[in-house]
């Protein structure tokens, strides 16, 4: 079963529905005995990096997820903020993010030249795809997008890119390192193209 | 090129969807969650859901409801309907509306309009305009449903709330909502030519034409429609519809 980690933030039941729709079991969920025994892992979020960082402590899971991410292979995948959550830093906070990939997360910063684009970068936007992988796969070359967010996430591993978005320039919209994922927009709010990437992660990652 | 959204207004009262003719007469259209699952199947761009009698009793949004109806769409959500303090915006934020509408608040407390979009970030604030000609045919702002005149101009109020932090202002024409006969596209045009942020055109929308001339001609970022969504036919029997994706191409097309 897919296990939504349930950290106070925001409403998982797009995600939980979603997943319903396309087949799929899942659960949204804080108690560790239930993470413990997810075969696929979703970490999701809206809001502040800082905040999301305090949740997830208060709560305990952080040693729990890094011994099941790290130790354990178990595949997760980030979505949103979740996603920013699974690098080192933050230029929006002062906590230290999960570390799992080697990457941080950035502000937008737009001049005159991208024509002082707006931030956040919200509405519906495309990606194009950097390197064939099993999240992407049959995915339609007009796939949209819903996209909400301030910062974005810049891996040092150019192998980590799977998906890029032009925003006043390309940023990485959908990261992949082994058994970690991410995506920067809301699958789950992005309808038939959310819901295949949702699927081809509960049915194509192994 | 950013395609203009199309965006379906529905009212809420009670625990159903209703459609008004001039924000009078709400006619009972079904259940929302049923209604959202088939707009969900339609794929449309965004869904907005305003509860039409919130304010006018005095009470907190439906937050129960809300979350079982953001948890059900596939798509971004906005609400608008009693939202009066920083509380109201948090909780909607966190059960999944992704934009925060607010009307009869933008006059009567407008420090909100600042507080919200410094905590969600101004994309996520929305202000409802609700206008209607006088008797000596002066645009007014009105308040309260539609039931309180404010004596604001309608252009000076929208250029009023984008500097206090709003991102994006939906325009609605009493006297046109329910008529199914097209915008007050003057009222459009000068709204959205005051402001830089999106304008999203309500009120009046019959025909795939009048959603196209709220872009081409009134200068709006997006169309909404209620009627035109719900209604088929002469007798207005309700019949959930949404342009197809052909038909939404035509609206780029001059």
């Amino acid at each position: 079963m897919i296990v939504i980690v349930d950290y106070g933030v925001g409403n998982l039941g797009s995600i939980v529905n979603m997943l319903k729709k396309v087949g799929v079991k899942s659960a949204a969920s804080s108690d560790p005995d239930v993470i413990m025994h997810a075969d696929k892992l979703i970490l999701p979020g809206i809001g502040a990096f800082d905040s999301g960082m305090e949740k997830l402590n208060e709560r305990g899971l952080v040693p729990l997820l890094n011994q099941l991410v790290l130790t354990d292979k178990v595949p997760v995948l980030g979505l949103c903020l979740g996603l920013q959550l699974m690098t080192k830093r933050s230029e929006e906070g002062q906590l230290a993010g999960l570390g799992w990939f080697d990457a941080e997360t950035v502000r937008y910063k737009f001049g005159p030249e991208q024509g002082n684009l707006k931030v956040p970068h919200m509405g519906w936007n495309t990606i194009e795809i950097r390197r064939p992988h099993p999240l992407l796969s049959e995915l339609e070359p007009e796939s949209r997008f819903y996209f909400v967010h301030s910062f974005y996430v810049r891996c040092n591993n150019p192998q980590a890119v799977l998906a890029e978005t032009d925003y006043g320039g390309y940023f990485h919209s959908v990261v992949g390192e082994g058994n970690i994922m991410g995506a920067q927009f809301h699958p789950e709010k992005s309808h038939k193209y959310g819901m295949r990437l949702l699927k081809n992660y509960a049915e194509k990652v192994k | 090129m950013i395609k203009p959204r199309v965006i379906p207004c529905l009212l809420l009262q009670d625990q159903g969807l209703v459609k008004t003719v001039k924000f009078k007469a709400p006619k009972y259209l079904g259940d929302p969650i049923n209604i959202v699952r088939i707009f969900n199947d339609k794929e449309v761009d965004e869904l907005v859901f305003l509860d039409i009698k919130a304010t006018n009793e005095n009470r907190s949004p439906n937050f129960d409801l809300l979350r079982n109806i953001g948890s059900e769409c596939f798509m971004p959500l906005g609400y608008g309907g009693g939202i009066r303090s920083m509380d109201d915006v948090r909780k909607l934020l966190g059960i999944g509306i992704e934009k925060i509408i607010l009307n009869t608040s933008a006059v009567e407390n407008p420090t909100l309009i600042r507080s919200a979009a410094d905590y969600a970030g101004s994309s996520s604030v929305v202000i409802s305009i609700d206008v209607k000609k006088n008797i000596v045919g002066k645009y007014e702002v009105h308040t309260r449903s539609g039931r309180k005149g404010t004596g604001l101009d309608p252009v000076r109020q929208a250029v009023e709330v984008e500097k206090m932090g709003a991102g994006e202002i939906l325009i609605n024409s009493i006297d046109r909502d329910g008529m199914m006969e097209g915008y007050d596209l003057e009222l459009i045009r000068h709204v959205s030519e005051a402001v830089d942020i999106p304008v999203v055109a309500c009120g009046g929308a019959g025909n795939i034409g009048h959603l196209r001339d709220a872009i081409k001609l009134g200068g709006a970022s997006a169309a909404a429609a209620g009627s035109m969504f719900v209604f088929q036919g002469p007798l207005r029997g309700v019949l959930i519809s949404y342009p197809s994706p052909q038909d939404l191409k035509s609206l780029l097309e001059a």
